[in-house]
């Protein structure tokens, strides 16, 4: 196979989440002498770009969403140590957890595939949550961002209070803050002090890009 | 196993000899942005139509939920379950995660209400199981706890017995316990379906207990929900679950929940199968 034919068989299978056949892909591709950044950038995360626009509009579901994130997610462990080694910037790290008291997770999981799919390096937490976690995880993985879900009306004023943790332990100027989950506005994420909030999980990687973009160029001026 | 549910003038049963009953969801405010703008003015009246279409739906009892983010919910649901109680003598089922709320619910309601609802962490029920003793209301608890949802049908059937354990020690009677055997998506986990239908048949056989849970969970994030939710009902009927959460405007699941009622031997002699078809002939 060409480069060529590698990085378009890798785009359609990737797409159909055949995850065997991606990893397959991806060593094949490696071995052939592609550089990891092509790979990813010219067929992986092109590929998830694409599965997130067709559930936005609709047109794609929760399972095929799920298994393309899953093949995805199979090449990235070929490609990540070899990433790390030509020392490409990241893209920006993501810490991600349900809030306590909520054990909702689809939505969140989804969050993770869309953000990993755009190069993100993202380290979930899992669900219920508690306050002390998310701060002790904002000091050891120091991430670009945090990002909070909440699937029930009754435990987004955690956001408030997880929030609230992060200032007491002097690290809220550190980090971003996004929320989300299905009864959360942008209202109550700015009632609540988010930096961020988005309504789908193709918006949520737009406006998790915009806010690292925007606080980087702040901290370099 | 019978459980009463019962407003000021009529009484529901549950059980797994007895038809099925639909609780009717809508009267919920979440993803309902304008609802929610309402009910934050003090605008209760768009309750009073989720009321009527819910009954027309075929509803047995009604979930009343008021948990509208920046606001006064105790005081909000307590004047929600007035207003219901109001208009329909069907039994209501307080929905809120706040216990202040759960109080003003029970408080203002008149009759024996179902409380929904708690989990099997030993902080809540100690919380929620005098206000349901003292009220002499149902209560529905999750079968998880505080390290989550249980992935296998043994671990939530240990939780159950843990729940039993604590409503017994209350002296709360086990008839008055509904379990949620937590229905997970099918189209983010291929067996979840499997493992909650597990879960009931284990619950069933161990205690006995009436079951109920948010039905349309399973289909969430695929195309055609209703027909997905429509055919894993009866399938949960036959295994023992005898009560779901589900919007009674879809007149497909309500049909095929009464059909498995008929098939079950839960409708002696075809009487409400019948009596529903005839109600829908034009009349002569």
């Amino acid at each position: 196979m060409t480069y060529e034919e590698i990085l378009k068989a890798l785009y359609e299978e990737t797409m159909v989440g055949n995850a065997p056949r991606v990893l397959e892909l991806t060593n094949q591709g490696i071995a052939d002498g592609m550089t990891p950044d092509s790979i990813l950038f010219e067929a992986l995360i092109p590929s998830l770009e694409e599965v997130g626009a067709r559930f936005e509009r609709g047109d794609f579901f929760v399972p095929e969403m799920l298994i393309a994130g899953r093949a995805m997610a199979g090449a990235l462990n070929v490609l990540r140590p070899l990433l790390a080694d030509t020392g490409a910037e990241t893209v920006g790290t993501f810490l991600m957890g349900t809030v306590k008291g909520d054990v909702h997770d689809i939505g969140k999981n989804l969050v993770n595939i869309m953000l990993e799919g755009a190069g993100f390096q993202v380290i979930d937490l899992g669900v219920q949550v508690p306050p002390e976690k998310f701060v002790e995880a904002v000091k050891e993985h120091k991430p670009d961002i945090v990002g909070m879900s909440a699937f029930l009306t009754t435990t987004m004023p955690m956001f408030k209070v997880n929030i609230h943790e992060l200032t007491k332990a002097g690290m809220r100027d550190e980090v971003i803050v996004m929320v989300g989950g299905a009864p959360v506005t942008q209202e109550y994420a700015d009632a609540v002090g988010a930096d961020g909030y988005a309504a789908d999980a193709s918006t949520a990687v737009r406006k998790a890009k915009e806010l690292i973009k925007a606080k980087r160029q702040l901290a370099k001026a | 196993m019978h459980t009463k549910l019962r407003s000021a003038s009529k009484e529901v049963i549950m059980g797994h000899d007895v038809p099925f009953v639909i609780i009717g969801e809508r009267i919920n405010p979440t993803g309902r942005k304008k609802f929610q703008e309402q009910l934050r003015a003090g605008d209760l009246s768009q309750i009073e139509i989720d009321v009527q279409q819910q009954v027309e739906g075929g509803a047995d009892v009604l979930d009343v939920n008021m948990g509208v983010p920046l606001t006064d919910e105790p005081d909000l649901l307590s004047r929600a379950i007035k207003l219901v109680q109001s208009k329909t003598d069907l039994p209501i089922c307080i929905d809120s995660s706040i216990i202040e709320a759960l109080d003003a619910g029970l408080k203002a309601y008149e009759g024996k209400a179902l409380v929904n609802s708690m989990t099997g962490e030993d902080d809540r029920m100690e919380l929620i199981l005098p206000l349901v003793k003292e009220h002499n209301a149902v209560i529905m608890a999750l079968s998880n706890d505080e390290t989550g949802i249980p992935a296998t049908a043994q671990e939530r059937l240990i939780i159950t017995e843990k729940i039993v354990r604590t409503v017994e020690k209350y002296g709360i009677p086990l008839e008055d316990l509904v379990i949620d055997p937590l229905a997970m998506t099918v189209g983010a986990d291929t067996e979840a379906v499997k493992i909650t239908l597990e879960t009931i048949h284990l619950i069933k056989e161990k205690f006995g207990l009436n079951m109920s849970m948010g039905a349309s969970n399973v289909s969430f994030g695929l195309p055609n929900r209703h027909a997905v939710n429509a055919s894993f009902l009866p399938m949960a009927m036959a295994t023992g679950l005898t009560s779901a959460i589900m919007d009674a405007r879809t007149k497909e699941i309500g049909t095929s929940v009464r059909a498995a009622d008929l098939l079950l031997g839960n409708d002696p002699w075809g009487g409400n199968w019948i009596s529903a078809f005839r109600a829908q002939q034009p009349s002569a």
